[in-house]
């Protein structure tokens, strides 16, 4: 097991098992199909994300380096909360970008049901040692446990 | 974050539960990014960059409603981004059914939405909301509480507005308090290059390409671009503004860049020069050899990679008054060559509603039509946006639709011979 420590974006405690994408996620590509045609699971629509398309993303730790794409990311996040089909939680080895910031922060304001915890600045190391499907604890003072 | 006593009191509750979360969120966002106070929006405008009534946004829609019936709501007016639906625009019995059924079910309801919030005017739908047809034009040194990457980056870069690259209901929040977190983009050492860029090309290079290989390159970091000026005669008239929307476009999709500096050009740049290198920057240079190989790094993901266009998209983001003439122009000449009546594919030339009245006053317009290209001001990324369009052999010389979608990018001249000669 190795321990990370990163910066509490929106806290929470979770455990979920990791889905990882090296490359920056598109928010938009990669949760519109689901939003839109009923997919429960979030399955990546982004046909360029090599590593995430066609996988799950409801329920699961999502690894990543930050996002990218169109300005709708951040309330397509909101939706994604919203409408109960986020990832479990949202790990990044950067810094937030202010798209994804924008989500996490308008589902931790506005929807009181719902818990999308957010932690940045987990290093590059972080990315580099997760890998799909292990099992992923975070706790509220931003640390995070992967084995 | 050092708030005002106005600040505070909205937040602790004075205004009401609803715009205490509002200024919550705000400032929350400020925090992350480590911004020492809340800055007065000055902008005439907001600009949304939501502008669909899509199924699937349908919490985002309640929300809005929410703030509505708090009576939560701005002063300031905005534009949005273009409409995702056009009858001019060709689409088959299939396409249109999920159009209209599944996909913008809440066209209707969201533009009554977006009225009731405070649409400048009921065709005030474009990316390109900055053009003098549209009239959201702020002034240098403005600052904004936009989304839309292509027109942040423009704000900021072209016109030296202030702003942050936002994220859809952070742009409608900001409006609301009247205030945006100061940070980034609002500050000097945020507008600081990070990257030199050197143009070393032959010829001019082709906006949408450059800006595409400079936006992979530095992704979200500011750069100073040297040698572009000699290619736009050294100065930001009609022609420039219409590149650098290109250009910009490009490096806000294919990277994520906020803000660009060209020497001689860009008000900034005119006035700061290369004061505004920040220190350390790093250098790239791009000549005909690095244009060929961003070029040729771009996935075909058509299915068929022979196919036959079916559709042909000019004009994300939509396309200027000179560009719709010039192409005109460039339309009939390839014609008369070739020795063809129409254009040999399905084409769409988008521009805002504005641009295009303005257009449809010129006797361009009646040759335009003749010319067989359908002139439209819908989003060619909400048309392709769906399984069904994605199936398309659809070309464009837009690097953001190539990006957002299955639509293969040409360059201008390359395009032209497939209109035109259907090589």
């Amino acid at each position: 097991m190795k321990t990370f420590k990163g910066r509490v974006v929106s806290k929470g405690n979770v455990s979920a098992p990791a889905l990882v994408s090296h490359e920056g996620l598109n928010t938009l590509a990669s949760f519109q199909k689901a939003l839109q045609f009923g997919d429960k699971k979030a399955t990546c629509g982004d046909q360029n994300n090599k590593d995430l398309y066609g996988k799950q993303m409801a329920g699961k730790a999502l690894c990543l380096p930050r996002t990218i794409g169109s300005t709708t990311g951040g309330l397509v996040l909101y939706c994604a909360a919203s409408m109960h089909r986020q990832p479990a939680c949202m790990l990044f080895s950067e810094p937030i970008d202010s798209l994804a910031a924008a989500g996490a922060i308008l589902a931790d304001v506005w929807l009181r049901d719902v818990t999308m915890p957010v932690i940045d600045s987990l290093g590059e190391a972080f990315l580099a040692y997760v890998k799909d499907d292990m099992k992923i604890t975070i706790k509220e003072d931003g640390t995070v446990e992967v084995e | 974050m050092k708030l005002t006593e106005e600040q505070q009191a909205i937040l602790d509750g004075s205004q009401g539960e609803t715009l205490a979360k509002v200024m919550e969120t705000m400032v929350r966002y400020g925090e992350l990014f480590g911004a020492d106070s809340m800055e007065k929006i000055t902008g005439n405008y907001n600009h949304l960059v939501t502008s669909f009534g899509l199924k699937a946004l349908k919490p985002v829609y309640d929300l809005l409603d929410q703030l509505i019936e708090a009576g939560v709501v701005s002063k300031q007016k905005f534009s949005a981004d273009p409409r995702p639906m056009d009858k001019n625009v060709p689409s088959n019995f299939i396409q249109n059914f999920v159009f209209n059924n599944f996909m913008y079910t809440r066209q209707n309801e969201y533009e009554e939405q977006l009225r009731k919030l405070g649409l400048m005017d009921r065709d005030a739908f474009t990316r390109t909301c900055y053009m003098d047809e549209v009239g959201n034009t702020p002034k240098k040194g403005e600052v904004l509480s936009w989304s839309e990457s292509s027109a942040v980056v423009y704000a900021n870069s072209v016109l030296g507005a202030r702003c942050n690259r936002n994220s859809g209901i952070i742009d409608v929040m900001g409006s609301i308090v009247g205030y945006v977190p100061r940070f980034g983009f609002l500050t000097d050492e945020g507008r600081k290059a990070k990257w030199i860029v050197e143009i070393r090309t032959s010829k001019k290079p082709e906006a949408q390409l450059l800006g595409s290989a400079v936006g992979m390159k530095v992704m979200e970091d500011v750069p100073y671009i040297v040698g572009l000026d000699k290619w736009l005669d050294g100065k930001l008239d009609d022609n420039a503004k219409t590149y650098l929307k290109d250009f910009g476009a490009a490096t806000a999709s294919n990277g994520a860049v906020g803000l660009y500096h060209v020497e001689g050009i860009t008000p900034e740049a005119v006035e700061q020069g290369r004061a505004l290198i920040g220190e350390g920057a790093k250098t790239y240079v791009i000549d005909d050899a690095e244009l060929q190989r961003v070029y040729d790094s771009y996935p075909v993901i058509w299915k068929n990679k022979d196919a036959r266009p079916k559709l042909c998209f000019m004009g994300c983001p939509h396309m200027s008054l000179e560009q719709l003439k010039s192409w005109t122009g460039k339309l009939e000449n390839g014609l008369k060559e070739s020795g063809n009546a129409k254009v040999l594919v399905s084409t769409v030339f988008t521009a805002s509603p504005g641009v295009i009245k303005e257009f449809r006053k010129t006797d361009y317009a009646a040759r335009l039509e003749k010319t067989g290209v359908i002139l439209s001001y819908i989003c060619p990324l909400m048309y392709m946006n769906n399984p069904l369009s994605e199936k398309m052999p659809v070309i464009t010389s837009s690097n953001k639709l190539r990006t957002y979608t299955s639509a293969r990018y040409y360059t201008d001249d390359e395009i032209l011979n497939q209109l035109t000669k259907g090589e």
